[in-house]
């Protein structure tokens, strides 16, 4: 899912940096407020956790691998918007370092993992959690599809981005088939990861989880 | 559990996946990248400016072993990560009362 170089135009990848980095900047605000030192250390361990996990592609399909993107994880441990900057300092580090997503296309992945994917699986989760009444189980369904949807979301916007500064020549209708396919297999594993992962914080530390605020003791 | 044994647990366990299964991963093209290969935009990529570094594409560079230089790269990153994490969160952090 991280983007090389050269796939999508600078005019697009900055215009998505921009886009990009005012969801970040009212991340920032609101993240500043809602910190306190109870909660930051665990944003950590969020972004450390995502970090090694993007490193296990799985297999999905004949020659085809996905690896964890984390926003819905991120969203639910820590929230929507501390989740954003997690998910930001993965993706930089992972461009910077180890050269995995261009460096002019930052923009366009941490627009569509970091924000997109982010908020896309906290708005389906916070669905889910509600449809089935603020339990504990809520909190586990609405990780599974917050995820689940976080993935194939993000690839829809990876097709917008195409359509718009695409440098090859393909259909975009034919680029959104493709991606959006290919990743609704890939969130499964993405919602699978997601919810044994959710489900063990929870049995040891449910306090420190985000997602768990409204729900009934 | 408290605090400090779930933190180390957490962590331990992101340094074991990065560390030391990462190894096992599937080398097969992630999503993104099969659709560019299937369709035929792949060729458009061009390489990153920092992809002759030391740890690109998740290897250290002059070791030869395949386990130890994707584990080192791997262990670099997520210190890395939390680093970085840790640093960000202290500048936007609100003061100490």
């Amino acid at each position: 899912m991280h983007i090389p170089d050269g796939f999508i135009n600078i005019p697009t990848a900055t215009t998505s940096a921009a886009l990009a980095a005012t969801g970040l900047g009212f991340s920032v605000r609101a993240a500043r407020e809602k910190l306190d030192e109870k909660a930051a250390p665990l944003v950590g361990l969020v972004a450390v956790f995502i970090f090694a996990g993007q490193m296990i592609n799985f297999p999905v399909a004949a020659g085809t691998s996905g690896h964890l993107l984390g926003g819905a994880l991120a969203a639910v441990l820590v929230g929507p918007h501390a989740a954003s900057l997690a998910l930001t300092v993965v993706l930089a580090i992972q461009a910077l370092l180890f050269a995995d997503g261009g460096l002019t296309a930052l923009g366009l992945n941490v627009l569509n993992m970091s924000v997109v994917g982010v908020w896309g699986g906290y708005g389906a989760f916070v669905l889910m959690r509600k449809i089935f009444r603020y339990t504990r189980t809520s909190v586990l369904i609405g990780s599974a599809v917050g995820a689940f949807i976080s993935v194939p979301l993000a690839a829809t916007f990876f097709s917008i981005q195409y359509a718009i500064g695409g440098q090859g020549t393909f259909a975009a209708s034919t680029v959104f088939a493709a991606m959006f396919t290919t990743h609704l297999l890939i969130g499964i594993g993405e919602a699978i990861i997601t919810t044994l992962t959710v489900g063990a914080i929870l049995k040891t530390r449910p306090d420190l989880v985000f997602g768990m605020l409204k729900v009934r003791k | 559990m408290k605090n400090k044994r779930f933190y180390l647990i957490g962590t331990a366990i992101a340094l074991v996946i990065a560390g030391f299964l990462s190894f096992y991963a599937s080398s097969s093209p992630d999503g993104l990248e099969k659709v560019a290969i299937d369709l035929g935009f792949i060729d458009t990529a061009k390489e990153s400016a920092v992809a002759d570094s030391t740890l690109a594409d998740y290897g250290v560079s002059g070791i030869q072993n395949e386990r130890l230089s994707v584990g080192i790269a791997g262990v670099i990153g997520v210190i890395a990560t939390g680093l970085v994490m840790y640093l960000f969160i202290r500048l936007i952090g609100k003061k100490k009362n």
